[in-house]
């Protein structure tokens, strides 16, 4: 862990300002990712700023829907009444990630700006262009297990590791971001970006913008959703693939439907198409596969990972099914719904 | 031969269920960890690692890291001070044939994570900062990684190591019975390389008393070996060395032998005649000792009714360049089954990685999670249950030692209770045939088997005139409940309560005892301390009689029982006399014994030892999704006489669970282009959680043994043997899929 400066920011401005004049400055909230990351050597920032005390941690009723102050950490938010209630697929999300430990610590702007899972991301003896860019990507032909299925490039084939996001794309949420030029609201599914030739980059967020509060629209899709989360054991570990659903329905035919797509993608993965061919058909097996067979019709797997595109095609039927049977995963009883 | 006999005549607190004595210490942090231990004048050393598997160090830079402030020196191969010069002073007592590796010994580069540089500064952060500053720059060659690459060259090791049975020579002809055989299977398995990963990385505390004298604080399993092994490598007289280690937070093999850590804290500390602490880092737990892989197959002929009448089980295991070394994996089959032709081998490949090391249960691991699915497959071949088909061939004599009958083997009563706890006689066997709503449902077992061995051990006893007992040697409590059962045995040996009774380990200057490993500490130490407090009682037995007007005039030892911290004539209690009355009338403070346990030659020569487990298990799976779930484990174990029921239970569900891990989860992923682990953080590498485990039973069948006087045979590795292979089964049973590589993770099952 290198040396750095630390500054603690009293307001948004005074972070943005304090982003502006340093070298290598990075925010901190919550830090269960960037602290780690700074053990490892791979994120060398000269100047932490401090933004825990901003005054970001509530979470408040918002045109309809909810704003989530950046701050707000992934255990309240969880447990929030009204996201129980209205939003329990982001609720069930956040819950399948993480530890309770790591949950009462992180914030939801942190857990959008959390960083890849990758090996060799996380080994400065390696190459890795997304660590370093134009060294390479050694995970293209070596361990790849875990990685990208959907929207890689040869730059990179790496993974948002966020299951709270996968929710959060699939309600279409907002991001609100304060910056050296002001304010803007970014539609979540322009938030994180493919990794194409700048792997380096995970999101859309400039220099110096920091979030401010992610705001949820009216619609929550409580009745008939699941988060359905696959992984290499049945608790603490990241996704190998999860699937965020929510439907409504009208009689035994999908009115409207949202799908997105964990661990398969440098972003949450959702399928326009996919989710248009689900409109006005019947909730049935055969509709959730023409759809699953859809989304997965534009899989490239790697060498390693190509079982994640099967498992993703039944993930997204089961997922599907959950959803419009009302029983959603459980996340407390590990047997699959 | 010693008789059987129990340690005073009638068992207070042997055989009953005790908490650890050590729990209040662990769970209120007053128990210290190497790590934990400090001095005024203490400094950090944090390892630098090397990138590359295969090569030269062509130049170090270590100026940046110097020009640190707080930086008080690096260490590399170029500036450190000479150590020994010859292989033989680094091999500790542990060690396989070759030369042991040595940190910061020249320019090569032997392995992925070896050691570089040590970066000393006056705290951790700094020198934490430091190591990512020195420049290291390699002349790079390829690795090779992967033991299948290397099959063909695999050798038999042509120097044995020590207390590693070789295969035994074959007898009949294997290979014609395999031809000739109307059934035949041959199939190959594998297991994923796995580290141990105890919770507590490997640290060590050396502090620096002056006058070229150490108190070491090291994360071992054993102090003697670290203490001869810092003589030996630094020159030293063991008596300027004292080595101490009062808690072990877990090793399950990876400390048994010193590792660089304290190689490199003792080189600095000598350096720089000041105490220095070395802790390596969770990603550095893997640059040493590990569960090699191995490539194995195993053929078996058999009658139709699935009597063997051919049995091979070759393996070749991995191994370093600069160590040869070796486990048992493919004797088992040889000591569990009856069949007259048997072919058993076993050689070593070498690869461009640290010499793998002992992790729980050596080599059965390994083996007989091959021969426990092989023989599960020739249940299913010949139409023959599981558990018969094991009857069916059963074994009552070792095979493997030219056919020594075993001095107790209660297999039978595991399989018997373990199938009645766990309801085996409900199973349908043909595959995918039971299911629960959406999930199949699989029921496996298999056996587990693992040596019970015997180490000579010395340990010592001092009786004060206070009643108060201390009991101890250098033995390492690894996280069994060696204090418990010590203190257990001590105080039915004098007839004490318990809490008069207080046992120290892990410290030089106790009497020696071997490693804790092999699951020997309880037979061990646990017959020291008998003998020593024994030796105690005799002494105090003659000044109690030596009493004017004694009650116990004229009775001879034997006739006494010691019990409430009173001598007692065993037919006539009302004549008796206290221990400290015994002691303050001799006009003694203390009492001391130093005595010690060998192996019994008559016993061994006439039997040899094995403890056995039958393992039952079950597994629902959701097929579609490729998501398994293990809900019930029912392991009967027979392990001799049981001295605590309740820490024995932990040893067998610590065991059932890392044997689920094996199963399941465990898989250290090797690049072999860089020749490096690359999930080497416990995110990536995946043991079991809470959610992971259902209930896990725990049967100790009765099983009366000679081997020592205590009847103990040891439970440290017993619980994990056979539980990957009744999982294995289970998924069969469930699926209809065999499962012979593992872990058994959704990709495989898809």
């Amino acid at each position: 862990m290198n040396r750095f400066d630390y500054v603690r920011a009293g307001t948004v401005a005074e972070a943005v300002q304090a982003y502006g004049t340093a070298d290598r400055a990075r925010f901190i909230a919550g830090g269960t990712n960037l602290v780690d990351l700074m053990k490892y050597d791979v994120e060398r920032p000269g100047r932490l700023i401090d933004i825990t005390r901003l005054p970001l941690d509530a979470i408040e009723d918002h045109a309809g829907g909810l704003r989530i102050g950046a701050l707000v950490t992934n255990a309240a938010l969880a447990y929030d009444a009204r996201v129980g209630e209205r939003y329990s697929l982001l609720r069930d999300a956040i819950l399948a990630g993480a530890s309770a430990q790591l949950r009462n610590a992180a914030s939801t702007g942190g857990n959008l700006l959390q960083r890849t899972r990758c090996y060799y991301f996380y080994d400065t003896a390696t190459p890795c262009n997304k660590r370093e860019p134009g060294t390479g990507c050694p995970a293209i032909g070596g361990l790849n297990r875990i990685h990208a299925i959907f929207g890689a490039s040869e730059a990179c084939i790496a993974t948002h590791p966020s299951d709270m996001c996968v929710a959060l794309a699939a309600l279409e949420a907002t991001v609100r971001v304060s910056g050296p030029a002001g304010e803007r609201m970014i539609a979540f599914a322009d938030f994180h970006r493919l990794p194409g030739s700048t792997p380096e980059k995970d999101t859309n967020l400039e220099p110096g913008e920091i979030v401010v509060s992610v705001d949820l629209p009216e619609t929550g899709y409580a009745r008939n959703y699941t988060y359905l989360k696959l992984r290499d054991r049945l608790s603490y570990a990241f996704a190998l693939v999860s699937v965020a659903a929510g439907l409504e329905l009208d009689g035994d035919r999908v009115k409207t439907a949202r799908l997105a797509l964990g661990g398969v993608a440098h972003k949450p993965w959702r399928n326009r198409e996919a989710e248009a061919l689900l409109q006005g058909k019947p909730a049935t097996r055969e509709t959730f596969q023409a759809a699953a067979d859809l989304v997965v019709a534009e899989a490239k797997p790697q060498s390693e990972n190509g079982f994640k595109v099967e498992l993703a095609r039944r993930a997204i039927v089961r997922g599907l099914e959950q959803a419009a049977a009302g029983t959603p995963q459980s996340i407390t009883d590990k047997r699959i719904q | 031969m010693t008789q059987h006999f129990s340690t005073t005549g009638h068992d207070t607190f042997v055989g009953s269920p005790r908490s650890r004595v050590d729990g209040p210490a662990k769970v209120t942090g007053l128990a210290k960890y190497a790590a934990e231990f400090t001095a005024s004048d203490l400094a950090h050393g944090y390892v630098v690692s090397s990138a590359i598997a295969k090569g030269r160090i062509t130049r170090i830079d270590a100026r940046a890291a110097e020009a640190v402030p707080g930086v008080v020196k690096v260490l590399t191969h170029e500036n450190r001070d000479r150590t020994a010069w010859l292989d033989y002073n680094y091999q500790d007592a542990v060690a396989p044939p070759g030369s042991p590796f040595r940190a910061l010994y020249d320019d090569a580069i032997l392995y992925s994570g070896q050691p570089v540089a040590l970066v000393i500064a006056e705290d951790f952060e700094t020198a934490r900062y430091a190591a990512t500053l020195v420049r290291v720059k390699y002349d790079t060659e390829t690795p090779v990684t992967d033991v299948r690459q290397v099959e063909d060259e695999a050798y038999v090791p042509p120097k044995k190591r020590n207390g590693i049975k070789p295969p035994p020579k074959p007898w009949g002809d294997a290979d014609a019975a395999f031809d000739n055989a109307p059934i035949q299977l041959r199939q190959d398995y594998r297991l994923a390389i796995e580290h141990h990963n105890p919770m507590e990385p490997h640290a060590s505390t050396v502090v620096y008393e002056g006058d070229g004298k150490y108190t070491v604080y090291d994360k071992i399993q054993g102090v003697s070996n670290s203490q001869a092994y810092i003589a030996s490598v630094f020159g030293l007289k063991k008596d300027d060395v004292r080595v101490m280690n009062p808690y072990l937070g877990g090793g399950f093999g990876s400390g048994l032998r010193p590792q660089y850590q304290l190689f490199l804290a003792m080189l600095a500390a000598r350096d720089l005649k000041r105490s220095v602490r070395v802790v390596l880092t969770r990603d550095q737990m893997w640059t040493f000792s590990y569960r090699p892989d191995a490539l194995q197959t195993v053929s078996l002929g058999a009658d139709r009714d699935g009597g063997l009448q051919a049995l091979r089980h070759d393996a070749t295991g991995a191994t370093s360049h600069f160590e040869d070394y070796q486990e048992v994996v493919v004797n088992w089959a040889g000591v569990l089954y009856k069949c007259d032709n048997v072919a058993l081998t076993y050689k070593l490949a070498k690869l461009d990685t640290h010499t793998p090391s002992d992790m729980r249960a050596p080599g059965a691991v390994t083996g007989v999670f091959a021969i426990e699915i092989a023989m599960d497959e020739l249940a299913y071949e010949t139409g023959v249950d599981p558990i018969a088909l094991r009857l069916r061939n059963y074994s009552d004599v070792d095979a493997t030692a030219g056919g020594k009958l075993f001095g107790s083997k209660a297999l039978k009563s595991c399989f018997e209770q373990g199938a009645e706890r766990f309801g085996w006689a409900k199973r349908t066997p043909e595959p995918r045939s039971m299911r629960d709503g959406r999930e199949l449902v699989g029921w496996g077992m298999a056996t587990g088997v693992w040596e019970s061995m015997m180490m000579q051990t010395n340990a010592r006893a001092v009786l004060t005139a206070d009643g108060k007992l201390e009991v101890g040697n250098t033995a390492g409590e690894i996280g069994t409940g060696t204090y418990t059962i010590l203190a257990q045995i001590a105080a039915d040996s004098l007839g004490l309560p318990m809490e008069d009774v207080t046992t120290k380990l892990g410290d030089t200057s106790l009497p020696e005892a071997p490693v804790s490993g092999g699951s020997w500490t309880a037979a061990s130490s646990g017959t020291a301390v008998m003998k020593a407090c024994r030796s105690v009682a005799a002494q105090v037995f003659v000044l109690a009689r030596q009493m004017e007007a004694s009650p116990l005039a004229n009775v001879d030892f034997e006739r006494v029982v010691f019990a409430d911290g009173r001598i007692a004539v065993a037919d006539d209690p009302s004549r008796s006399v206290s221990l400290v009355e015994a002691m303050r009338a001799g006009g003694m403070d203390r009492i001391e014994a130093v005595e010690s346990a060998t192996p019994d030659k008559d016993f061994n020569s006439a039997y040899e030892a094995y403890t056995h487990s039958a393992v039952f298990v079950e597994v629902k799976i959701d097929e579609e999704l490729g998501q398994v779930r293990l809900t019930r484990v029912v392991s009967a174990i027979a392990a001799g006489k049981i001295l605590n029921p309740k820490t024995a239970r932990s040893q067998i569900l610590g065991g059932v669970v890392m044997g689920i891990g094996s199963a399941l989860e465990e898989e250290s992923m090797m690049d072999h282009r860089l020749g490096r682990f690359m999930n080497h953080n416990l995110g990536e590498y995946h043991v079991p959680v809470n959610a992971d485990i259902y209930d896990i039973d725990v049967i100790f069948v009765d099983e009366e043994d000679k081997a020592n006087p205590l009847g103990v045979k040891g439970l440290g590795e017993i619980g994990i043997v056979g539980t990957a292979a009744a999982i294995a089964n289970a998924v069969f049973h469930a699926t209809g899929k065999r499962m012979r590589h593992l872990p058994i993770t959704v990709d495989k099952l898809l």
